[in-house]
């Protein structure tokens, strides 16, 4: 990583051909060629409200960029407008859920966990409120810099006794994610990818279960365990490694809390392999800690590696290299993983 | 609907009374606590649990009800006394409060008690969730009030201004929030910590329905909360109560930091014996 300039060192002109937009809200993490769905939240949503008149949307000025418009166009008077007022967006849906609806609140990530927490953690949490937090924007997913990147999120909200925290993976997930905590009556924080979302994991027979882990390949040599939109990244660099005959295994953990220690356990006792841990989300609290502090109090002890977000404010800039840059990207977690194989 | 209250002969001066019997009782249990508050506070909980509020002792979750919410947890053991006296909770666990396993806890929380709706005490969040309760009651078409008790204190938790803005933005004239404004908190007058004068054309230009009152003058109280349920404005409302902390026991009120009291063993028998005595007359 290279050294940050002072903003006092003029920047040399940028060629035409080579500028990279910062492409921040909109930024698609669709790679060439990848089949996307539009509004895979919204959609499902959409499908669950005809069934359950229970449900109303509510955000905080931020309908177009959770996916939530589809649902207040759709059901308009059953979708709540709170302006950019995220405390009283997040203890009105707590009203709403003490008179018996369910609430799915949208805002970006950074939001719910930093200006919203103390409203989540009484208003909510507390007493296991019947209320769906829906966060766009989560860990690393704009290049807006730390006021929009919400690389802390999973660690605050696994800290909240009676949250469960989920973070699907592709537009199938999301959909399928949607209707399990819809079911499914408690407090939940869900991070979302919006707009054209990639769909990835529908082509390996996958399906979402609230609170498990799923396979969603088998490999010999490494398994990574992983989370959110990084399991999209390491599926893509477990077919690289293929060709290096290097056989990958993916355990997908969309629900982060609770975790499925079971399956966990089990796969990561298996001999011989190096243990990944990948995590749209800092080194501190996220997935990678909760997955090895329940492999110590077990005495399970593979070689253990982590790819997360560094304990750090983020640069801003254009979303693909700031993934390269962190080690997000395929590109990325590739070379990383071939170093460590190689130790 | 009418009121549960207005079944009963007893006067509200009666109920108020008792409420600050009660906690005085409490009071005593734990040596000290936000005793004044209660004292204050009691003439406008007598008027609010005896002649405006609807609800059923026996059922604090009846549909039916009135919401009340408590956003000031502290004043646990005002609210304490008033369901006492409203018969919503046993006279006989009085001595409980505060103590392990008590349903009673120092600052309110919903899950320990019934008939405490919310668990308040983290400052600045009872009016949003009391938006969103007024929204929820409207779309179920209820008639029913969502009444949101908070302090002047509390008015420094921006989170407070951004709901009474909401309130008024949908228009919710189910929703009415009773300011306890006694002039003092943790660090001293509150008036001196961060002013939030002049409260009335403020509540005003958030474009709330609003009165302010002498909060120890249960006729004036009454007739606010009237004036409240009955207005036809589209608007949310709001009743600035001012109240003298510790009214009723003159010792009490002239201590000059009375936020949290501390009182001398010897001294709730004082007190009890000055609010009898001024009761009998």
């Amino acid at each position: 990583m290279t050294a940050r300039l002072s903003k006092y060192d003029p920047r040399p002109p940028v060629p035409k051909g080579q500028r990279l937009k910062t492409s921040a809200m909109i930024a698609s993490l669709a790679d060439e060629g990848m089949r996307t769905l539009a509004a895979p939240f919204g959609q499902a949503l959409n499908k669950l409200a005809e069934s359950n008149d229970k449900i109303v949307g509510i955000t905080a000025d931020l309908a177009k960029y959770t996916d939530i418009h589809v649902f207040r166009d759709k059901y308009p008077d059953r979708f709540y407008q709170m302006g950019m007022a995220e405390q009283v967006m997040i203890s009105a849906a707590a009203g709403l859920a003490r008179e018996g609806f369910t609430p799915f609140a949208t805002t970006y990530a950074v939001f719910a966990s930093r200006r919203a927490y103390d409203f989540i953690c009484m208003a909510i949490a507390e007493e296991a409120l019947d209320v769906k937090i829906v966060c766009a924007l989560p860990g690393l997913t704009t290049g807006y810099g730390p006021s929009h990147q919400a690389t802390e999120d999973i660690a605050i909200f696994r800290g909240l006794p009676n949250m469960t925290v989920v973070d699907p993976c592709c537009a199938t997930d999301i959909m399928q994610a949607t209707r399990a905590i819809a079911d499914y009556k408690g407090p939940v924080y869900m991070r979302l990818l919006r707009g054209n979302v990639p769909d990835v994991l529908s082509e390996y027979g996958y399906e979402f279960e609230l609170g498990k882990a799923k396979i969603v390949r088998d490999g010999a040599d490494v398994l990574f365990i992983s989370t959110g939109l990084m399991t999209m990244r390491v599926l893509e660099v477990s077919k690289k490694l293929a060709s290096d005959r290097i056989d990958c295994g993916v355990l997908h953990v969309p629900t982060v809390k609770p975790l499925d220690v079971e399956t966990i356990r089990r796969e990561a006792a298996r001999e011989g392999r190096l243990v990944v841990v990948a995590e749209n989300h800092t080194t501190v609290g996220g997935l990678g800690e909760a997955v090895a502090g329940e492999l110590m109090r077990n005495g399970i002890f593979p070689r253990f590696r982590q790819i997360a977000l560094p304990d750090a404010f983020l640069d801003a800039g254009a979303l693909p290299t700031l993934h390269d840059r962190y080690g997000l990207s395929v590109k990325a977690v590739l070379r990383q993983v071939k170093d460590w194989l190689g130790e | 609907m009418p009121g549960h209250q207005q079944f009963s002969n007893v006067s509200l001066e009666e109920r108020a009374y008792r409420i600050r019997r009660y906690a005085l009782r409490m009071g005593e249990v734990q040596g000290q606590g936000y005793i004044a508050q209660a004292l204050g506070f009691a003439d406008v909980l007598a008027v609010l649990y005896f002649h405006a509020a609807t609800y059923k002792p026996e059922d604090p979750e009846w549909e039916g009800r009135d919401r009340i919410y408590l956003s000031i947890g502290h004043y646990a053991i005002a609210l304490y006394a008033a369901m006492i006296e409203a018969g919503i909770l046993p006279e006989n666990e009085l001595e409980t409060y505060g103590g392990d396993g008590s349903r009673m806890p120092m600052s309110g929380m919903a899950a320990y008690t019934p008939g405490m709706e919310i668990t308040g005490g983290s400052l600045g969040q009872g009016l949003g969730i009391a938006v969103g309760t007024a929204l929820g009651l409207r779309r179920k078409d209820s008639q029913r009030f969502v009444y949101n008790l908070l302090s002047d204190g509390e008015l420094g938790e921006g989170s407070t201004w951004e709901a009474a803005m909401s309130a008024a933005h949908h228009k919710l004239s189910n929703l009415i929030a009773v300011v306890d404004f006694n002039n003092q908190q943790a660090d001293g007058p509150s008036q001196e910590m961060l002013c939030s004068e002049p409260l009335t054309s403020k509540w005003e230009a958030f474009g709330w329905h609003t009165q302010r009152v002498d909060g120890n003058n249960i006729a004036a109280v009454a007739e606010a909360f009237d004036k409240a349920r009955s207005c036809e404005d589209d608007k949310p409302r709001v009743i600035i109560c001012d109240t003298k902390m510790a009214k009723g026991v003159p010792f009490l009120e002239q201590r000059d930091r009375n936020h949290f009291l501390r009182v001398e063993a010897d001294e709730w028998e004082k007190a009890i014996e000055i609010l009898d005595g001024a009761q009998a007359k």
